[in-house]
């Protein structure tokens, strides 16, 4: 199969940028995105040019390193899907494919498709946490916890810090991810205990770095590739209250 | 863990979000007691003109509704002005946008809350200045009686009364302040086709802010457990719809079918 690019290429986080067209011939539809990408790569390499510059690490949907912004969509049009998952065969033959980075200001440019989304390991660093020691696996299993608290906790342990939800928000806001990992942690006993310093560092700085408030559009939700709920937002917003409440 | 956040108690932006959950459902509530004391215009003859003009004495005279009216005007300022901030803010976030866009899992209303507010805004400005300040400040008709007396803002008619200046007098003595005819004004108002068009397109704006703003409120003050979320989003969309279309139907029974009011 063949698709026309259309790919944003910015040589350093300086440079305004721009988009620049490509054609791509001889897609065998089963490849993942990322192999056309090195498909296309490889000819740019061999041709003398300057090869798109683009993030992946375990292409099998766990690490939540690649990031592309397929035609107005996060990851692409595959729902609950990371952009290494998504595969040629759910793209039409002689479509157009427009590729952007993740927009956010805190989220720059590095390089072409490429962003620096340091700001999330910063975030964790603020209160995404326990800071005293649990133990080991067996240490864990002595404590009884609840079985839905278990499985939300689990369910928003499950994000892998992609940034899909702030390259889907229209407000660049890291509201989900912020949320997912005070949810995960807020839900088990081992992590009650700093629950209010934990919500208030981390939504301080989630708004030193840039990004901006939740509106409720639920785009993020939608655009999860783990499928995060926004329920996880209203636990955030209840902690948040219960902390600037008690003293 | 040490606490590193140094923030005032409304510095934040999931503060500032709380502050328009908490103005936006108050405002909810408004419009719930706004239609229903308005949907008495729609009850014919002398004695449904005599109980909405009642009704307005009543809502700009009694001590706790004159409190609650202030409450409500500084919950409008509020939430308009924390809308400007968070939206600037929020602006602030994405220097440079997607060159494709497609919205993908929200819901338009989401996406333009701010235009959507910015229009119910200027419809509620040109409300206010037709009927809240008029009753307030302009120049208003006073309520006549079947038998042509002026009536007292009690509701009595007085016969053989004269007015001067908003106080009624007979034979020199004040028998008090006369009742506004706040409906002549209202009728004469939804009589004239311009107005009645604004007024009915304007709850379009309205239907789509309240059908987000409402479960969002919900939402933001952290109020969403489980099943009961699915109960306040139907609950969302139900109020999103009635009582915009309740509102509309007032200026449309006195432009359409003014005969059904005599």
């Amino acid at each position: 199969m063949k698709v026309y690019l259309k790919v944003w290429r910015q040589r350093n986080a300086q440079d305004p940028g721009r988009f620049v067209d490509y054609t791509v011939d001889g897609i065998n539809p089963d490849m993942s995105f990322l192999e056309m990408l090195d498909v296309l790569n490889n000819r740019l390499i061999s041709q003398g040019e300057d090869p798109i510059a683009f993030d992946s690490d375990c292409r099998e949907g766990i690490c939540g390193t690649c990031g592309l912004y397929i035609n107005g969509r996060p990851h692409g049009p595959l729902p609950r899907a990371t952009t290494c998952q998504v595969h040629m065969r759910h793209f039409k033959d002689g479509e157009t494919i427009v590729i952007e980075p993740w927009r956010a200001k805190a989220f720059p440019v590095i390089k072409d498709l490429v962003v620096d989304r340091s700001a999330f390991d910063r975030i964790i660093q603020a209160g995404g946490y326990i800071s005293v020691n649990t133990g080991q696996a067996p240490d864990g299993n002595a404590i009884p916890i609840p079985k839905e608290d278990a499985s939300k906790a689990f369910d928003a342990a499950t994000c892998i810090g992609c940034g899909a939800c702030v390259a889907a928000c229209k407000n660049a806001s890291a509201m989900l991810f912020v949320a997912a990992k005070v949810a995960h942690l807020g839900r088990l006993p081992q992590g009650r205990i700093e629950a209010r310093e934990r919500v208030l560092n981390m939504l301080s700085q989630m708004e030193k770095e840039g990004f901006g408030g939740c509106t409720n559009t639920g785009a993020c939700e939608a655009e999860c590739p783990k499928g995060i709920s926004l329920e996880n937002i209203a636990f955030l917003n209840r902690e948040f209250i219960k902390a600037k409440i008690s003293f | 863990m040490e606490l590193r956040a140094q923030h005032g108690l409304l510095k934040s932006l999931v503060a500032k979000k709380i502050l328009m959950a908490l103005t936006g459902l108050f405002l909810c509530l408004f419009l719930v007691v706004h239609l229903s004391g308005n949907l008495q215009l729609l009850i014919p003859g002398y004695s449904g003109r005599l109980q909405f003009n009642s009704y307005a004495v009543f809502m700009t005279h009694f001590p706790l509704i004159k409190i609650i009216s202030y409450v409500l005007y500084l919950s409008i300022i509020i939430h308009v002005l924390d809308a400007l901030v968070l939206t600037i803010r929020n602006r602030r976030a994405r220097t440079v946008d997607y060159a494709v866009k497609s919205g993908y899992g929200s819901t338009f209303a989401s996406r333009n809350m701010g235009i959507l507010g910015s229009l119910i805004l200027i419809f509620l400005v040109l409300h206010l200045a037709n009927f809240w300040y008029k009753y307030k400040f302009g120049e208003m008709p006073y309520m006549v009686s079947p038998e042509g007396h002026y009536v007292s803002q009690k509701g009595e008619a007085i016969p053989g009364a004269v007015l001067k200046e908003g106080h009624l007098w007979v034979d020199g003595v004040d028998k008090g302040p006369a009742m506004k005819d706040l409906y002549e004004v209202v009728r004469l108002a939804f009589g004239q086709s311009w107005i009645v068009a604004i007024y009915v397109l304007s709850m379009i704006p309205l239907g789509y802010h309240l059908a987000h703003g409402f479960q969002s409120g919900f939402q933001t003050l952290g109020l969403r457990f489980g099943k009961a979320f699915s109960v306040i989003r139907v609950a969302g969309w139900l109020f999103a719809i009635i009582i915009p279309l309740g509102f509309a139907i007032i200026p449309l029974v006195f432009y359409f079918f003014p005969e059904k009011l005599n």
